[in-house]
């Protein structure tokens, strides 16, 4: 049983919820994600990516987005509410060291699982160029923090509402123009836009990590329903991810596997489906 | 199979039939000769009917009414040398407590079979006896029809049962509190023996699980239909009643590392009962597309996740209505079987070698065949196919034929060339293997494993680093039930020996 010790909204269907977790505050690294789930008997285990933490309160904080059956239940709790299970810290950390210019591509809710990579990269010594997409302005979050420590940060919106309106594989693809290019790119968001960033950087040989969420139900290697191919190798996201080498990744395969239950999920939830395979629709023929 | 092609005997006449033949048998009141035992007829296991049972996901096997078990236990010759015994991993006296249920006396005979197996109800519902005990009986060698050895197995299913179910199951009494502290990592039946027999010494035990309920492979693995779920949280409860605390969602190797549990936890000993967890797939074109999934995850899913249970479960579990399973384990059998209930149409076994050679139960071959599964032998799938949406469609086979034996004694299969052939398929399962999780053997240095990622242990179930030791499937490779539980007895040997000879 986790505790929830804070809980904020933070735009139209995303929360943030400070959770109790000792151990796991003290060990995670960024780029490391939980997997919980609601209770013991009847509930589904999703991965959420632990946004930060905070070892001197015992706290881990996720940022999630009330989508599916459980993060809707979850956005439900309240600050005292119990969280049944919560498991990690799970995965490989993020690699973190000084590469020289380093640009952090989160999109939507990736921005959260980003902020502490941005962080890390930061601190190891690293420039760092921060670019934030969104739908619209309603969903940009972390702008504060992502700007109290980005040396450049670009905000783009869908529809235009903040920033530029514009993809964030645009301005990517300036910078990887500018000279120096970046050393290193970072992506995390829908897959449909990590898939967009991998082939931006590709021409320019710009090496992008991109961070995969998954189907997961262990979390410990033990069930293969999070494989991916990377570069014709099957992978496992929970054991040798999440991160990859965005440009070996075969994503098509990856979002085509994320679907596998979508006809039916319908069921429980048939409108959320078709708003989430239209935006997918509008998002790939842009 | 024997089994095949029978008529089925409801329970209710089962019952009858042993009532009748029991009472000829004792009104000729004399003392029973070996020939009388051998003339009794071996008693067939009540079941459900397949018709009514593929609809539920209840026990299939009922278990031997008393009349049955009486019977049953009266072939037995109690022959002087009781090759059975040598069968059986974990030396269990078998003709003592046969012997006892003959005389009605039960509680004597499960106290005889607890002396050496902690999980009899587990064990008499999962252990392939046909290749241990049974299959040297000497009333099976006598009745030359290994099937027709004394139903070890039931008998022993039969007192457990009759133990938990009227309330006999006592808590072990543990000694006073030593103070030591040991860790166990894993709760699979390897590791509950272990905690069992080192907290009957009195040292403290947590056991650590990474899922969120207990049990190892007999929760997420097995179904339900094979071993229900109350036997063994009955057998985890009495373990928490002894005082052993267990933590569940607790990953070793992520949540904390092995060495900080000895290094900074104050643990004196570590055992490492992790299991074979991680699925082995083929390699093969199309692996990865939608549809095609590793028998753990179906398994899990529908076992531990219950996501059978559709109007309840929050999981989703894959809606089939032709699924492939490759493989000839019970793994491939429980996945086949998980699918006949999940609403599958069409179920079909895909297996390299012929039937003899199928690692399976017996019982759980027949038991899949009267339920419908169709079984393709000498086949193997060389690879997947699938639509635009990237979902399986079809597999592509290959013809098999038996040639030389291999180093496990059984026949190699050869593909035919040229032989290949294609079959519509919505779901694949692969049920191939599992080989053992690197997690630990990653973030502990020193571990020594084999290069398959077996955990390599002395005779003491010691591993290369001081304090840990090891057993169960992290060791052998996928095994039983029974052979985790013997070296769980063995490793919580050394553990207390360890223990006992410091301050
Ligand atoms: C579907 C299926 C059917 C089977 N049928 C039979 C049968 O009929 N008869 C039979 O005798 N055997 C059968 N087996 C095999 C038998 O279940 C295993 O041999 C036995 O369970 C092994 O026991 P174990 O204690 O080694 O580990 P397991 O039962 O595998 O348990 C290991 C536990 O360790 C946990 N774990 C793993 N890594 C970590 C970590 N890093 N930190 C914390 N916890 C961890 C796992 O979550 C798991 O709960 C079957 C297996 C399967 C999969
Ligand atoms: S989530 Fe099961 S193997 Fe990765």
């Amino acid at each position: 049983m986790n505790k929830i010790l804070s809980r904020r909204q933070l735009s139209e269907n995303v929360y943030m919820m400070q959770v109790e977790a000792p151990l796991i505050s003290s060990e995670r690294r960024p780029g490391q994600f939980i997997i919980l789930s609601l209770s013991d008997d009847y509930a589904e285990r999703i991965p959420l990516t632990i946004a930060d933490a905070d070892p001197a309160k015992g706290s881990i904080t996720i940022i999630f987005q009330a989508v599916g059956k459980t993060t809707k239940d979850l956005s439900r709790l309240n600050v005292g509410d119990s969280i049944a299970n919560l498991v990690g810290p799970l995965g490989n950390p993020t690699h973190i060291e000084k590469f020289g210019t380093v640009v952090c591509v989160g999109g939507g809710i990736g921005v959260a699982p980003m902020h502490p990579i941005a962080q890390g990269m930061k601190k190891a010594g690293n420039k760092l160029i921060v670019i934030i997409g969104a739908r619209s302005k309603d969903l940009v979050i972390l702008e504060d923090e992502m700007r109290a420590i980005a040396d450049e940060l670009i905000i783009c919106t869908d529809d235009g509402s903040y920033g530029r309106k514009a993809l964030v594989t645009e301005p990517l693809k300036e910078l990887c123009e500018r000279n120096p290019k970046p050393d290193l790119a970072v992506a995390i968001g829908p897959p449909i836009m990590m898939k967009f960033c991998a082939s931006t950087t590709r021409p320019y040989n710009v090496h992008t990590l991109v961070s995969l969420n998954t189907i997961m139900v262990d979390g410990t290697g033990m069930c293969g329903g999070c494989r991916v191919t990377v570069g014709k190798e099957t992978k496992f996201v929970c054991v040798d991810g999440p991160e990859f080498d965005g440009h070996l990744v075969d994503f098509d395969n990856m979002m085509k596997r994320l679907n596998s239950y979508k006809m039916q999920e319908k069921h429980i939830d048939e409108k959320e489906c078709k708003l989430d395979s239209e935006i997918e629709k509008a998002r790939t023929h842009q | 199979m024997s089994t095949e092609g029978h008529v089925q005997h409801t329970p209710e006449e089962l019952a009858d039939l042993a009532k009748k033949q029991l009472a000829s048998l004792l009104s000729k009141n004399e003392p029973l000769k070996p020939k009388d035992r051998l003339a009794i007829p071996p008693q067939e296991m009540p079941a459900q009917a397949p018709k009514a049972r593929i609809g539920n996901m209840s026990e299939v096997a009922l278990g031997y009414s008393a009349e049955q078990a009486k019977l049953e236990s009266l072939r037995c010759i109690q022959c002087k040398n009781a090759p059975c015994i040598e069968g059986c991993p974990v030396i269990i006296d078998i003709p003592g407590f046969v012997k006892a249920i003959a005389e009605d006396d039960y509680q004597k005979a499960i106290d005889i079979i607890k002396r050496n197996s902690l999980l009899p109800a587990v064990c008499g519902r999962v252990c392939p006896q046909e290749t241990q005990c049974q299959e040297k009986c000497t009333v099976g060698k006598s009745l030359k029809d290994a099937e027709k050895s004394v139903s070890i197995g039931r008998l022993e299913r039969f007192v457990a049962d009759w133990e938990r179910e009227n309330g006999k199951m006592k808590t072990p009494e543990v000694k006073p509190d030593t103070g030591k502290k040991v860790a166990v990592i894993g709760s699979g039946p390897a590791s509950l023996v272990v905690a069992a027999d080192v907290r009957r010494e009195g040292h403290a035990v947590t056991i650590f699980e990474a899922f969120h309920k207990p049990g190892g492979v007999m929760i997420y693995g097995i179904p339900e239909f094979r071993l229900p779920k109350k036997i063994v949280q009955m057998e985890i409860d009495t373990l928490t009643a002894m005082g052993v605390e267990i933590k569940t969602n607790f990953v070793i190797g992520r949540t904390r590392k092995l060495r900080d549990l000895i290094d900074k936890d104050g643990f004196r000993a570590v055992f490492v009962g992790t299991g074979a967890g991680l699925p082995k797939f083929m390699n093969i074109e199309g692996e990865n597309l939608v549809g095609v999934f590793s028998a753990n995850e179906y398994l899990t899913r529908s076992n531990l996740m219950k996501a059978y249970d559709k109007e309840r479960a929050h999981t989703p579990i894959y809606a089939s209505k032709k699924v492939a399973v490759l493989g000839g384990g019970n793994v491939a059998m429980d996945s086949a079987r998980t699918a006949v209930r999940l609403g599958a149409e069409e179920v079909h076994i895909i297996y390299r070698r012929t039937e003899k050679e199928m690692p399976a139960r017996i019982e759980e071959i027949a038991h899949a065949k009267e339920e419908g599964v169709i079984f393709h032998i000498l086949e193997n799938a060389k690879r997947f196919i699938g639509n635009e949406y990237g979902c399986v469609t079809q597999v592509e086979c290959l013809r098999y034929e038996l040639g030389e034996p291999d180093s496990s004694g059984r026949r190699r299969p050869v593909e035919i060339k040229g032989s290949e052939f294609i079959m519509d398929f919505d779901t694949v399962i692969v049920a191939i293997g599992n080989d053992s999780n690197p997690l630990i053997k990653q973030t502990t240095n020193g571990l020594n494993t084999t290069k398959w990622g077996n955990i390599i242990v002395d005779e003491t179930q010691k591993t290369s680093i001081d304090r840990v030791f090891a057993g169960g499937d992290i060791v052998l490779g996928a095994a039983t039930v029974i052979l985790a539980m013997g070296e769980g007895r063995r490793a919580a040997k050394s553990i207390n020996e360890l223990l006992a000879n410091e301050k």
